[in-house]
């Protein structure tokens, strides 16, 4: 493999978690639910994912539970917003709060227990193609299966019924509930699909990434999503492109800090994807784009069925 | 004799606190164009959203064409063959004509046969529409073609206008008419809710009226006048304002000069060239249907969006840069169009919301502290110069009723000795008594030598209140006509976007000349 | 089925209520949490709530922690009341250490009244300037503080973490990544003998009150509450939005460096890699669980004190992991945010009475 494959390979890497946690919490923003949480999300199903993994010896098992972790504090947000009417900011901030918490809890045990990485799927003959072989093939599942989410959720929210009405929710949430739309019922299955797959992206950087527990190991990669989502101005695809950008900058950095291309000390690198996000998050809200930013107009507005 | 398509009978429905149907009766026959009338609070809405299943009535019976149904969600509605098309449009502005049709559907159309179907059916009722286009693109009538020819998509047999005419231009009106009336003679029954006494008049077969939750008459409204029909709907018998007799003196007090502003929202207005005078005494109306500049127009006026010096003017001095406070503080004052959370903050008490404008007119700080024991008493001088019922300057404001928290909006305003005043839909959503005195305040402070901005969609209340008026169009304001010698149709017109009126216009003693006639 | 049932007006009783609800269910759940964990549940709340204040020191060591969260959440709470969500306090007390810390450093060994006041100020300074990047990305182009200012709290970590190995490592100090101690004119007088009780304390208390007098009794409290609950009705009064956002996050900002310093300069005595336990995050639950007031801040902050105090004494008495304390706290937060509801709802249970069967059919 030649260095300049190798890096892009690293760069599919380390976009995965990021696309997992954008696309879910993209799919409860376009239901009109602002989840602040994602963070907190990632760390449960990063802690679930390795623990089960640990104890049960299978990778498969311990995906399912990570995905299941997040989607169980998506439920503790989505009863919290959805039922209760909490503040959604608020809410958001305490689930990231609680998982860091949770997660250090239950992880305590497992700091420095290494872990088999997850297996890649090697196909015979196209793993070993020049370039377009590691690139392409080669990776495990979940690489495949967040390209693969993301594609569904593009399809989903166009070209469905279900994404149609969706969206029509996350638009406005009075006109739904007044042609007979269970407003609360389609955010909570929003709200669990961002969960899952938050949690999703957190068995990713525990199982494959770094394969090994260590705490806040998703070092603002759930707020990165966030800020993702408002790149790519709530549209699946952008998120994809989103997603890989923001690995090419995290694989840049790592690899300029492995190779003492600048004279800085490694922490000024290190600070590149969250002053990238920033930058991102500038150029969006003030560049020519402005006016077609459009965040679905019901975004973080509590719904309560009144008269 | 035919069964009748809709029976209601004892519907009752209390919320905490409010009787809002108390012991409902309606019967709306085929092919009936049935008015139900009442003043804003009757309980007009209430019952409709529990015709069309968003509702549930806590007792009551309801019959279609003959057989006792349970119409539990809207879902449930449609299948019987009911079709509503609300007031506040339950449209999604960034989805295409095409899918807020499709979501107000239950029958499921592939986007190839429900877009042939849109155009056909729009084109056998008049009212044309394009599938493809997204809706905020649309103009208010073009949005309420899509709820309508969503409605008709499904073959109704009752189908229930809220109020479908406040937003509408007098022609847009008349056409609207056409179509109910084509729909009617197909045996389509309409239940039209309104509480324009005219429209009713001209349109309706059978009108049911509500007052305070209960059913106060039926009656035939091409037998009745409008005035008794009025009394019926109010329960008393009210008087029109009292519009002294007065000579215009031709002094501007409140200048505008070719005010121009670009838009702020993604779907906004931009306001183009605006010029007009308000004189000594004089109160102006701005007319014109809603999303044509009005929030702009009057973020621009009261300084809530500041723009050039020189195209704001108050008694000779260039405001037009300051903000809201500093403007106040040249003696204009402001009624915002909404008053939770613009005019008003619900949370908040009567004496706190005395504060939110009146903090440098009245006295209320001293060097940056509150006086709250002067914002008390002035709060205390409204609520009693103004018959604003509260229990006092310690209520909240989200605790009064509409037309009573207007009352003390419009007094905080008139209490601070304005030398111009701007009223936004003063009387939107408020009964008729609060709408009477809200008038006669207004007139009194003219009398005062005040100059006086009326921006309001009510074409009636404009007619009633104003010396001149003009219309707001696209971001431009026609010239100003003497009300007196104004028509509807010149309005409507006007309102369509038609600038160029004939020139016999008449022109009115006393008016100042024409400021810019705008194209 | 539940149901929500709005208020006329809310409930003022249920404002004070539901922090002390969302209490008693933390400490149920908690004790729930830790018979599950294998641990006796009675032993194990003494050890968290009851044991860190039975000495005079315990008491005093209750408010070296309590400080920086009070000092954090009262000036955060503007800036939440006003709708300006500051959450990179954590970043801004980093940088108000550093600066501060730096300040102490530069006048190594050098006596005065001066250094003290003069690492104040640049503590503030340094905090208000790591607040103003978000206040004037927010004010001019519309970018959201929450990601701003929590990506700058990364930016910050990691700016501490390249100076603390770099130019203000100990010359003295055999390549460990610290700074050297502070000297005696750079460090805050204790104010309770035989405690770490510092002066941080004191001036945290006179805060509370200014900030208290400010936001119940001036303007400008005033227009941080029509801000905050009507944006529009605060256009209509003629309050600037743009300068509340200034205004809220250089105070959450400058307290936030403030409180960072009395760490460096109080109860750490230099700087090191991690100077605070999650203060700034920490004082977002503080804030809320004090309903954004001053006075409940202080208690507010008392009480999260006692659980990072807890959680110590739990982790050397009954081995406890730490993480429990994070654990308790987000549970708070949890329990708070679920009973505010009571504010402005009333909870109805069973299906309500004005279900569609009531219709006969």
């Amino acid at each position: 493999m030649d260095p300049l494959t190798a890096l892009l390979v690293t760069v599919i890497t380390a976009a995965t978690p990021l696309l997992f946690a954008a696309v879910g919490e993209l799919v409860v923003e376009r239901s009109g639910v602002l989840n602040l949480g994602v963070e907190g999300m990632m760390l449960a199903g990063a802690v679930t994912g390795f623990a089960v993994t640990l104890t049960t010896g299978s990778g498969t098992i311990g995906i399912i539970a990570a995905a299941f972790a997040g989607a169980a504090m998506a439920l503790v947000f989505g009863f919290l917003t959805l039922t209760l009417l909490a503040n959604q900011v608020a809410t958001g901030l305490a689930l990231t709060i609680f998982g860091v918490g949770l997660s250090a809890l239950v992880g305590s045990g497992f700091v420095g227990t290494p872990l088999p990485r997850l297996p890649r799927l090697d196909l015979p003959g196209l793993t070993d193609l020049p370039v377009v072989g590691p690139l392409l093939f080669g990776h495990d599942v979940l690489v495949y299966l967040a390209v693969v989410l993301t594609l569904a959720v593009a399809w989903f929210l166009a070209r469905s019924r279900a994404g149609m009405i969706l969206r029509a929710v996350g638009e406005n949430h009075e006109a739904a509930h007044g042609l007979g739309y269970p407003v609360i019922r389609i955010r909570y299955f929003a709200v669990l699909f961002g969960g899952l797959t938050a949690g999703l992206g957190g068995a990713f950087l525990s199982l494959a990434y770094t394969p090994m527990w260590i705490e806040q190991m998703t070092a603002g990669r759930g707020w990165i999503a966030l800020a993702l989502v408002v790149f790519a101005a709530w549209r699946p695809l952008r998120v994809l492109v989103g997603a890989y950008l923001f690995g090419g900058v995290t694989i840049l950095q790592l690899h300029a800090q492995g190779m003492g291309l600048f004279a800085v000390p490694s922490q000024v690198l290190s600070m590149l994807p969250y002053l990238a996000t920033i930058v991102v998050l500038v150029v969006i809200s003030a560049g020519p784009w402005k006016g077609r930013l459009q965040a679905p107009a019901c975004l973080g507005r509590p719904f309560h069925p009144t008269h | 004799m035919t069964v009748a398509r809709l029976v209601l009978s004892g519907i009752r429905k209390a919320y905490p606190g409010v009787l809002a149907n108390d012991d409902v009766a309606l019967t709306i026959g085929q092919g009936e164009i049935h008015a139900l009338l009442g003043e804003n609070g009757a309980g007009k809405s209430t019952l409709v959203k529990i015709i069309y299943g968003v509702l549930a009535p806590d007792a009551g019976e309801i019959a279609w064409e003959g057989r006792t149904v349970t119409i539990d969600s809207p879902h449930a509605a449609r299948a019987l063959g009911i079709g509503m098309v609300f007031q506040h449009f339950s449209l999604f502005d960034a989805l295409s004509v095409l899918e807020n049709v499709a979501l107000g559907l239950d029958a499921k159309l592939d986007r190839k046969t429900l877009a042939e179907r849109i155009i056909e059916v729009s084109e056998a009722y008049g009212l044309p529409l394009d599938p493809h286009r997204e809706v905020h693109e649309l103009s208010v009538g073009e949005r309420q073609r899509i709820e309508i020819v969503r409605c008709l998509l499904q073959s109704p047999r009752l189908l229930i206008m809220d109020e479908p005419t406040s937003v509408l231009t007098p022609q847009e009106v008349d056409r609207l008419f056409l179509t109910l009336r084509q729909l009617a003679a197909e045996g389509v029954s309409i239940l039209y809710i309104s509480h324009k006494l005219h429209e009713i008049e001209a349109l309706c077969d059978a009108a049911t009226i509500m007052r305070g939750g209960r059913v106060v008459a039926h009656c035939d409204p091409r037998t009745e006048t409008a005035r008794s029909m009025a009394e019926l709907m109010v329960g008393s018998s009210f008087a029109a304002p009292e519009k002294p007799e007065k000579r215009l003196k031709r002094a501007p007090r409140f200048s505008v000069n070719a005010l121009d502003l670009p838009t702020a929202e993604v779907f906004g207005t931009a306001l183009r060239e605006i010029s007009f005078d308000v004189q000594v005494g004089e109160i102006f109306g701005i007319a014109g249907v809603a999303g044509n500049g009005q929030s702009e127009l009057l973020a621009a006026l009261s300084g809530e969006r500041p723009t050039a010096s020189e195209s704001v003017v108050i008694d000779g001095q260039k405001i037009g840069r300051l903000g809201p406070r500093a403007r106040r503080l040249h003696g204009l004052a402001y009624i915002p169009e909404e008053r939770n959370g613009h005019g008003a903050v619900p949370d908040l008490t009567l004496a706190d919301n005395a504060l939110l404008s009146a903090y440098d007119r009245r006295g209320l700080l001293a060097s940056g502290v509150v006086r709250h024991g002067r914002a008390s008493a002035f709060a205390a001088e409204i609520i009693d110069r103004f018959g604003v019922r509260a229990t006092g300057p310690a209520a909240r404001a989200s605790s009064l009723s509409g037309g009573n928290l207007q009352k003390f909006v419009v007094g905080r305003e008139i209490l601070q000795a304005p030398n111009v005043l701007i009223a936004a839909q003063p009387t939107w959503g408020v009964d008729a008594g609060a709408a009477a005195a809200i008038h006669q305040a207004l007139i009194d402070l003219a009398g005062h030598g005040v100059a006086v901005l009326v921006v309001s969609q009510d074409l009636d209340e404009l007619m009633a209140l104003t010396d001149r008026m003009a219309v707001l169009n696209g971001g431009r304001l026609s010239r100003p006509l003497v009300t007196a010698d104004a028509t509807v149709e010149q309005i409507g017109l006007l309102m369509g976007g038609l600038h160029d009126l004939p020139d016999e216009v008449p022109h009115g003693d006393g008016q100042p000349e024409a400021t810019h006639a705008q194209a | 089925m539940l149901r929500l049932e709005p208020r006329a007006a809310i409930s003022h009783r249920m404002r004070w209520l539901t922090p002390l609800f969302a209490v008693a269910l933390t400490v149920l759940t908690g004790a729930m949490l830790f018979a599950a964990m294998g641990y006796d549940p009675i032993q194990s709340l003494r050890a968290f709530f009851v044991d860190p204040l039975t000495s005079r020191y315990g008491l005093a060591e209750l408010g070296v922690k309590a400080t920086p969260l009070i000092l954090i959440a009262t000036g955060l709470a503007v800036g939440f009341r006003a709708g300006v969500w500051n959450i990179g306090a954590e970043g801004q007390l980093t940088l108000g250490a550093l600066a501060g810390g730096s300040v102490a450093l530069l006048f190594w060994n050098q006596e005065g009244w001066w250094i003290l006041p003069l690492m104040g100020i640049a503590a503030v300074v340094g905090g208000m300037a790591w607040a103003a990047i978000p206040a004037f990305l927010k004010s001019r182009f519309d970018v959201n503080e929450i990601l701003v200012s929590l990506m700058l709290t990364y930016v910050g970590l990691l700016l501490l973490s390249a100076l603390i190995y770099g130019p203000l490592k100990s010359p003295e100090g055999f390549g460990f990544p610290e700074s050297r101690m502070f000297s005696e004119s750079a460090m805050l007088p204790n104010i309770l003998e035989g405690t770490r009780l510092h002066l941080g304390a004191a001036v945290t208390a006179l805060v509370v009150v200014v900030v208290w007098f400010l936001m119940t009794r001036t303007l400008f409290g005033f227009q941080v509450t029509v801000i905050g609950q009507a944006p529009a009705a605060a256009r209509f009064a003629g309050f600037s939005q743009k300068a509340m956002i200034w205004t809220s996050l250089l105070l959450g900002g400058g307290l936030a460096g403030l409180a960072g310093l009395f760490e460096v300069a109080g109860p750490i005595g230099q700087i090191v890699p991690t100077i605070s336990p999650g203060y700034g995050f920490t004082a977002i639950i503080v804030a809320f669980l004090g309903r954004l007031h001053p006075f409940g801040i202080v208690l507010a902050g008392l009480l999260v004190a006692l659980s990072y105090l807890g959680g110590e004494n739990a982790q050397i008495t009954v081995g406890m992991p730490q993480a429990v304390t994070g654990v308790f706290q987000g549970m708070l937060l949890f329990f708070l945010l679920a009973a505010d509801v009571l504010v402005r709802y009333r909870l109805r249970f069973g299906s309500p009475a004005t279900s569609p069967k009531a219709v006969r059919s």
